[in-house]
């Protein structure tokens, strides 16, 4: 079986799946059973700085997006960092990582942005025997209207001050968790490395309002006839976490920064998936809340066959494997021909294929007598919307044509070499491609 | 409780007083909130849905579901009742299994259609049970259509013509509307009265008289009608049922009759019932009656059919419905005699085994005689006591002919449909079809007019 042992910023851990800093790791309860399911580590609930802790709304605190079957694929949340006393939190810390030494102990951190709440905390934690610190600055809601999370996570100048004050202070590897909400992704993590940040792990929530009641006029979850915009996590977020993810690995500037990959990591593949795009081990949250601590049983026995099929010793051989793919529109070859095809044996004939295709594409499906569909080469554009809807998996399938034969589409030869469009005679600004 | 299911002869009272509750509840209970979500998620909201296709009333199947599953029940009986005013009933009648489910990808899929007949029930139940009848009636026409029975085929014409803003009167020599609905149908699939309520509910359109006790042919002849009415239409049903040569006497009758009674009942534990039970068939009513009896408290109940399981016009849905009822399927076998006994009761009957030829069916010349104290007969049904009634109107076959628009001939304002009517299987989805169908095709002869 594949060694999914892993050390990240220099934290070891007997596998890549950390829980993410949230309720499932608010308390010494929560933590201690899930080691006992097979986590790896755990990054802890937020803690603040000392004094009365935070208080949450008392009302809803969650709202959701469902799809078929009232499968929950989207949540938001406008809970905020612990409001357990900072004594409590670390004296479980403490305890939790004395009886669980093999697993990972992060401690997430959010204080006001002064060197001194900082400097304050730092050998509280250091005393528990903690692994690493994350720096929170992603929480977008709540706590961004005090100055903290997000508000500090938006402006670079800022994570490259306190991570700074953290690295000067501590001993512990710093993790600076980068939030979602900003325009470019790489402007934060090069703060994050060029105030000496051991890694970056990210997304935290998206800012969003998952619904509205229809009745009261108000977003969900709804206190008091009130609602304030939440932070998304869970499936619905995995697409943009996973380009956030492989723009910072793909930057030469943050190259070869540890990376933590996490939003919507629901199974073993979307883990896989952040590894491949260069994270070196993922954290989880939603998925936990879902469906409770056992999901990690799923995740480390499908990452490791994979593994093992793949012929991977280590999760260190997956990390980045796909990054150099990930390239720019412009790169892409345009003499790379597809069409779609149906395997009639598969096909139930639901027709989806064909309304998607005749109402918003290319008018490139035929229905024929008997609900026979079939592709129409000389009009199919290759947009890949017919594979996408077909309710059955590998029914339509995209296949090449050949370099040689002729895309009745175009009525052109496909041509065997790469060609994209910097050379392109359509665009303007083309390099001659001779 | 003084008999039993070994009690000889035909008796009533064979099961404990509160067996009867339970034998004859619901069959497909409806679905609650949370099942209806679930099984409407399923629904792949196909194009041009193979499923509306094989719905005879042609239902938006996919666009009701969809409407379900996102939380507007009242919406989506709306569009089942904008095809099919009887959707209430059909959803617990139709057998989808052989209609809109059997169509449904799902099935090619997996083997599971999505449950349309149970959705159906959920959409149209919420609505009506709200009281709520979803149309209204166009600006008056000033035109009289007679409507010749209230079953499936005469109020959906009847509700369609009334809603199109014709004044509507009609005629049905029962007691009770609803035709087979009411005293047709397996109680089982329709439970606490919901024929009548149903049709009470139909009625809220306005705009139909409903005359019942009135018979054509006794009351009123069809060139009464074609004079005094603007149109008339025909949905009479196929009020007599056909028996069998030769066996005949104390014990047997037809199983229509037997079923019209149970349904009429008000108390199950006074219906006789035999101990040894034969029914004679192989279409729904043979099958009806044959589970019936078992529920009623027979002890031996077999169905004897002439020709082989895979000609019967039972489902297999229905097949196996009654063999999970415990009732006993003999095939290849048609009957010769009733034996009664000296007191005049019925002892057995006399089957011969025949072979289904090219030439047709052929006696093997081997017989066996089935236990009975009761039979009944389910070999079809057809439109002779109407007597000459109809004698001016041509046939096809034993049925009416319908020409454009359900039309028959000779006469220049009068409609068929439903089970009188040729063409199209006999079943309440048909008849309602049919009615709707000639209901637009009247609408426009009277708008042309
Ligand atoms: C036992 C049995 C079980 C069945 N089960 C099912 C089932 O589960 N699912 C299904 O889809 N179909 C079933 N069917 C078939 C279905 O009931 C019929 O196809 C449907 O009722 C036909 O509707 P209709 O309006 O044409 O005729 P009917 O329902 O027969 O209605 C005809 C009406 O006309 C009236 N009438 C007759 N003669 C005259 C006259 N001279 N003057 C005035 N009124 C008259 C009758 O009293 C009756 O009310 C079953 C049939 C039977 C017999
Ligand atoms: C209820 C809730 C509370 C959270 N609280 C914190 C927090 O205190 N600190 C933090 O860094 N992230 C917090 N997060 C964000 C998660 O750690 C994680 O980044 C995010 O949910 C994306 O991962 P997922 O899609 O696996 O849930 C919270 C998330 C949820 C749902
Ligand atoms: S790939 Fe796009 S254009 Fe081609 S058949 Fe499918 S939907 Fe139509």
């Amino acid at each position: 079986m594949a060694d999914l042992r892993t050390e990240f910023a220099g934290i070891a851990s007997p596998n890549p799946f950390w829980l993410a800093s949230a309720p499932p790791t608010d308390k010494a309860y929560n933590v201690v059973r899930a080691f006992r399911a097979g986590w790896g580590g755990v990054v802890w609930k937020t803690l603040g700085e000392e004094g009365p802790p935070v208080v949450n709304v008392n009302g809803p605190r969650y709202g959701a997006v469902w799809g078929a079957d009232r499968r929950l694929l989207g949540l938001n949340n406008i809970e905020l960092i612990t409001d357990r006393p900072l004594e409590v939190n670390l004296r479980e810390i403490k305890e939790v990582k004395r009886d669980w030494p093999d697993r990972a102990m992060v401690v997430s951190l959010m204080v006001p942005c002064e060197e001194q709440a900082w400097k304050a905390i730092l050998p509280l934690v250091e005393e528990t025997g903690a692994d690493g610190i994350e720096l929170n600055f992603g929480c977008p809601h709540g706590m961004s209207e005090r100055g903290m999370g997000s508000a500090v996570g938006q402006v670079p100048e800022y994570i490259e001050m306190v991570t700074r004050w953290c690295k000067q202070t501590t001993r512990m590897p710093v993790i600076v968790k980068l939030t979602p909400n900003i325009t470019d992704i790489r402007k934060p993590a090069r703060a994050a490395k060029a105030g000496g940040a051991d890694a970056v792990s990210l997304i935290n929530t998206i800012n969003s309002i998952t619904s509205v009641d229809l009745d009261s006029f108000a977003p969900e979850p709804t206190i008091d006839g009130k609602g304030s915009h939440g932070g998304y996590c869970g499936p619905a977020v995995k697409p943009i976490a996973l380009s956030m993810v492989s723009e910072i690995a793909r930057d030469a500037e943050t190259a070869g920064m540890p990376i933590s990959g996490i939003g919507g990591v629901t199974t073993w593949r979307d883990a896989a998936e952040f590894l491949t795009l260069g994270a070196g081990n993922v954290q989880v949250c939603t998925a936990a809340m879902t469906y409770g601590f056992k999901v990690v049983q799923e995740m480390i026995s499908g990452l490791s066959e994979w593994m093992d099929r793949k012929g991977f010793a280590s999760v260190a051989e997956v990390s980045g494997r796909a990054v150099p793919n990930v390239t720019d529109w412009q790169h892409l070859n345009l003499n790379y021909v597809t069409k779609a095809r149906i395997d009639q044996d598969l096909c139930i004939k639901c027709g989806r294929c064909y309304a998607a295709c005749e109402d918003t594409s290319h008018q490139a499906i035929a229905m024929k007598p008997g609900r026979v569909f079939e592709v129409i080469d000389a009009e199919c554009v290759a947009c890949n919307l017919c594979v996408n809807v077909c309710p059955v998996e590998d029914c339509i399938t995209m296949e090449r044509l050949a370099p040689g034969s002729v895309d009745p589409r175009t009525g052109r030869t496909v041509q065997p070499d790469y060609a994209n469009w910097t050379t392109h005679p359509n665009n303007p600004a083309a390099t001659a491609a001779e | 409780m003084t008999n039993s299911s070994w009690t000889p002869g035909v008796v009533p009272g064979r099961l404990p007083a509160e067996a009867y509750a339970l034998n004859f509840a619901d069959l497909h209970p409806p679905l609650d909130p949370h099942e209806a979500a679930v099984a409407a998620d399923r629904c792949y909201f196909c194009h041009d849905a193979p499923c509306i296709t094989a719905c005879p009333t042609s239902i938006d199947i996919p666009l009701f579901i969809r409407q379900i599953s996102t939380g507007t029940p009242e919406a989506a009986a709306r569009t089942i009742f904008e095809q099919n005013i009887l959707g209430g009933m059909c959803a617990r009648v139709c057998p989808t299994e052989t209609l809109c489910e059997e169509a449904c990808v799902r099935e090619a899929a997996e083997g599971k259609p999505v449950e349309i007949g149970r959705l159906q029930r959920y959409a149209t139940d919420t609505l009506m049970k709200a009281g709520v009848h979803p149309f209204t009636r166009g600006p008056a026409t000033g035109k009289r259509v007679a409507v010749v029975g209230a079953g499936p085929a005469g109020l959906s014409c009847a509700h369609r013509l009334a809603m199109l803003g014709h004044d509507v009167t009609i005629v049905e020599a029962k007691e009770k509307p609803g035709g087979l609905n009411e005293y047709g149908i397996a109680s089982y699939k329709t439970v606490e009265g919901f024929a009548q309520a149903e049709v009470a509910w139909l009625m809220q359109i306005g705009g139909i008289e409903l005359r019942n006790g009135v018979a054509l042919g006794r009351d009123v002849t069809l060139d009464e009608l074609a004079d005094s009415y603007d149109a008339v239409f025909l949905g009479i049903g196929l009020p007599g049922a056909y028996d069998i040569a030769g066996v005949a006497g104390n014990g047997i009758g037809s199983a229509v009759e037997f079923i019209r009674t149970l349904r009429q009942s008000t108390d199950l534990s006074g219906l006789p019932i035999g101990r040894n039970v034969v029914v004679i068939g192989g279409g729904m009513t043979a099958i009806d009656a044959a589970v019936q009896s078992r529920l009623l408290g027979a002890e031996n109940v077999a169905v004897v059919y002439r020709r082989g399981r895979e000609r019967m016009a039972a489902s297999p849905y229905e097949q196996e419905l009654a063999a999970s009822k415990g009732v006993r399927l003999v095939f290849n076998a048609q009957p010769v005699a009733a034996h009664h006994g000296a007191d005049g009761a019925l002892e057995a009957v006399e089957f011969a085994y025949v072979a289904d030829t090219p030439e047709g069916l052929r006696e093997t010349g081997e017989t066996i005689r089935l236990p009975a104290d009761q039979v009944h007969v389910a070999i079809g049904q057809w439109l002779e006591p109407l007597g000459d009634a109809l004698a001016d109107v041509e046939l096809d076959g034993t049925k009416l002919a319908v020409f454009e628009g359900g039309k028959v001939a000779p006469f220049g304002n009068v409609w068929a449909g439903g089970d009188c009517a040729a063409g199209g299987e006999d079943l309440t989805v048909t008849a309602v079809a049919e009615g709707r169908d000639a209901a637009m095709s009247i609408h426009a002869a009277l708008s042309a007019a």
